[in-house]
């Protein structure tokens, strides 16, 4: 499978604390990871480093033969990198089409080649206007019925979905999610990720998620990275990970091999 | 059939009332008009600013250099073309923000608002200590001309009247669609969340410094037509509470539309005329007393009155 992003020996320090050691991992294109890890593991400095938010102290991260290790956000994302956050991004002020738009309108004004030109009227990767492209992005992530309400407004779930339909807007080629399910009901969990993953099936991104939750991991992971302490402990099946002596010990807590019962290829 | 921007219904209408009206109104009144059309300019700009979270409080430095500049092209390079002057006032005051925005487009909040504030301050230092510029004095602004064309005085004050109502048709309309396009739309979310629009691709710094620009070329304009209207300059024009006064109009006026500028501009400088005429002694009371009251009552401005009747509709 092609590769498409790559960290090398990535390691960052926070003073005394190291929060990444000699990362080496690859991520082949279309794939679903998930992260792992107990807090302070170094789960989210790692997404911190992939989009530009952190500086690694030292090593590499390329992203399609390309380095974009001392890259800004913005730039990042203009290459095809996006992300999502633990606790939603939102313009709260804003409604719901318009937290969309302004993601469109800056994908547009990305595009234009001289400075003066407005941009293509349609936005690369969608069809239709800016509007109808908003409203097809709203209706993949069942966010139709909320167009009009303005963000901050809405339940724990939806600001979810809307944090990732944002993410998805500019038609990333590497969705970076970060605690996708953290602080939604145990109810809303699976909806969200059915959501999300029907979303980027359907356009043929490749996935990294950070996830507390176990039950996640073996249902919509096909690889899972286990951190421990700034290091990847386990890099395999989200069934071998998830079973594994060190993982269970440090990452999961207890000897028991939970969730067995819920790890399906199907959904890998 | 394709609806008429309502932006464009209440721009067009006063102002073409205005300057079907001009030619019969008592002169007082073109002044006023035409002062609260200039200051709406330097407004117009700071609500830009206002819509993405900045406040400045050295307005003032463009409003005076625009001033400045317009009123040095006349006398030392002997330019007296209305349209000349104006623009050369928008255009001094655009360079230099190009240059401070460098600096001044890093900080936000209070930040953002002294370092604005200390910027006036100096400029207004300056010109208080160069004698050549009149010092505390100021020097006066020759009378202006249409297409070198000199007219008589009456004459005059319509004509830049009748100027001013064009240029505030073409200037808020030029911003209306600016809004509206994906840098100028930036702003709300630029207020809301800097973080994301910077993850969503757009440079946060870049969109603040092109606004700073914007507004400043704006102060200029109004530094520039308020400069040929009043006849005088001086450098109270740069000093802090010349800025004060523009953000006090900017909240009274609110930020919901270009045209709001120009109505809370314009109802400001009747409030005070009108204070100072009944109540000499006491008119910043009445001024501060009517603040207040659209604090209070207009949360959103004045300009919050239409917009929810629309709403409503």
């Amino acid at each position: 499978m092609r590769m498409i992003l790559e960290s090398k020996d990535v390691c960052k320090s926070f003073g005394a604390v190291t929060a990444a050691e000699n990362i080496s991992v690859r991520f082949e294109k279309d794939t679903v990871v998930g992260l792992i890890g107990t807090n302070g593991a170094g789960k989210t400095t790692f997404i911190n480093m992939i989009t530009g938010y952190l500086k690694p102290t030292s090593g590499t991260i390329h992203f399609l033969d390309r380095d974009i290790t001392v890259l800004l956000p913005r730039e990042i994302t203009r290459l095809g990198i996006c992300r999502s956050f633990q606790t939603p991004q939102l313009y709260d002020t804003l409604s719901v089409e318009e937290n969309l738009m302004i993601g469109l309108g800056i994908a547009r004004r990305n595009m234009r080649k001289p400075i003066f030109s407005r941009g293509p009227k349609t936005i690369p990767g969608h069809k239709g206007t800016a509007k109808e492209a908003a409203q097809a992005m709203m209706g993949r992530f069942a966010l139709t019925v909320y167009g009009d309400q303005l963000a901050k407004t809405l339940p724990g779930g939806v600001r979810k979905l809307l944090d990732i339909a944002m993410a998805m807007i500019v038609k990333p080629l590497i969705l970076l999610l970060d605690e996708p399910t953290s602080g939604v009901s145990a109810e809303e969990k699976f909806g969200i990720m059915d959501r999300v993953m029907d979303a980027v099936r359907a356009e043929g991104v490749t996935v990294i998620f950070v996830e507390h939750d176990m039950d996640i991991v073996a249902r919509y992971a096909g690889r899972a990275l286990a951190f421990y302490d700034g290091r990847i402990i386990a890099d395999a099946k989200p069934e071998e990970v998830l079973a594994d002596e060190e993982v269970l010990k440090l990452v999961i807590g207890g000897k028991k091999k939970p969730h067995q019962a819920t790890v399906s290829s199907d959904h890998a | 059939m394709k609806r008429i921007d309502p932006t464009l219904m209440a721009l067009i209408l006063p102002l073409a009332m205005l300057l079907a009206a001009g030619p019969f109104l008592p002169q007082w009144v073109l002044f006023l008009v035409t002062l609260s059309i200039g200051k709406g300019f330097v407004v117009l700009g700071l609500m830009l600013l206002l819509r993405t979270g900045l406040v400045s409080f050295g307005q003032g430095l463009f409003y005076c250099l625009g001033a400045y500049a317009a009123g040095g092209m006349g006398t030392a390079f002997d330019v007296s073309d209305v349209f000349l002057l104006l623009v050369s006032g928008a255009a001094a005051a655009a360079l230099l923000a190009f240059v401070l925005g460098f600096l001044v487009a890093k900080y936000r909040d209070i930040f953002f608002a002294m370092l604005s504030m200390a910027f006036s301050m100096i400029l207004y230092g300056l010109l208080v200590k160069t004698a050549a510029l009149g010092s505390s004095d100021g020097f006066n602004v020759p009378v202006p001309t249409l297409f070198e064309a000199k007219l008589a005085e009456a004459s005059t004050r319509y004509m830049v009247f009748a100027v001013a109502c064009v240029a505030t048709f073409f200037v808020a309309l030029a911003v209306h669609w600016y809004q509206k396009s994906p840098l100028g739309s930036l702003s709300p979310a630029i207020k809301d969340n800097e973080l994301r629009v910077e993850y969503m691709g757009a440079s946060v710094r870049h969109a603040i410094h092109v606004k700073f620009v914007i507004a400043a070329a704006l102060a200029g304009l109004g530094g520039a037509l308020t400069g040929m209207t009043v006849g005088h300059i001086d450098p109270e024009m740069a000093y802090w509470t010349t800025s004060g006064e523009f953000v006090f109009v900017t909240i009274l006026s609110g930020t919901g539309s270009v045209v709001a500028p120009f109505l809370g501009s314009l109802i400001f400088e009747l409030i005070r005329s009108y204070a100072y005429e009944y109540s000499p002694n006491t008119w910043q009371m009445v001024l501060g007393t009517s603040m207040l009251i659209v604090i209070v009552f207009l949360p959103a401005g004045m300009w919050s009155v239409f917009a929810s009747r629309r709403k409503r509709a």
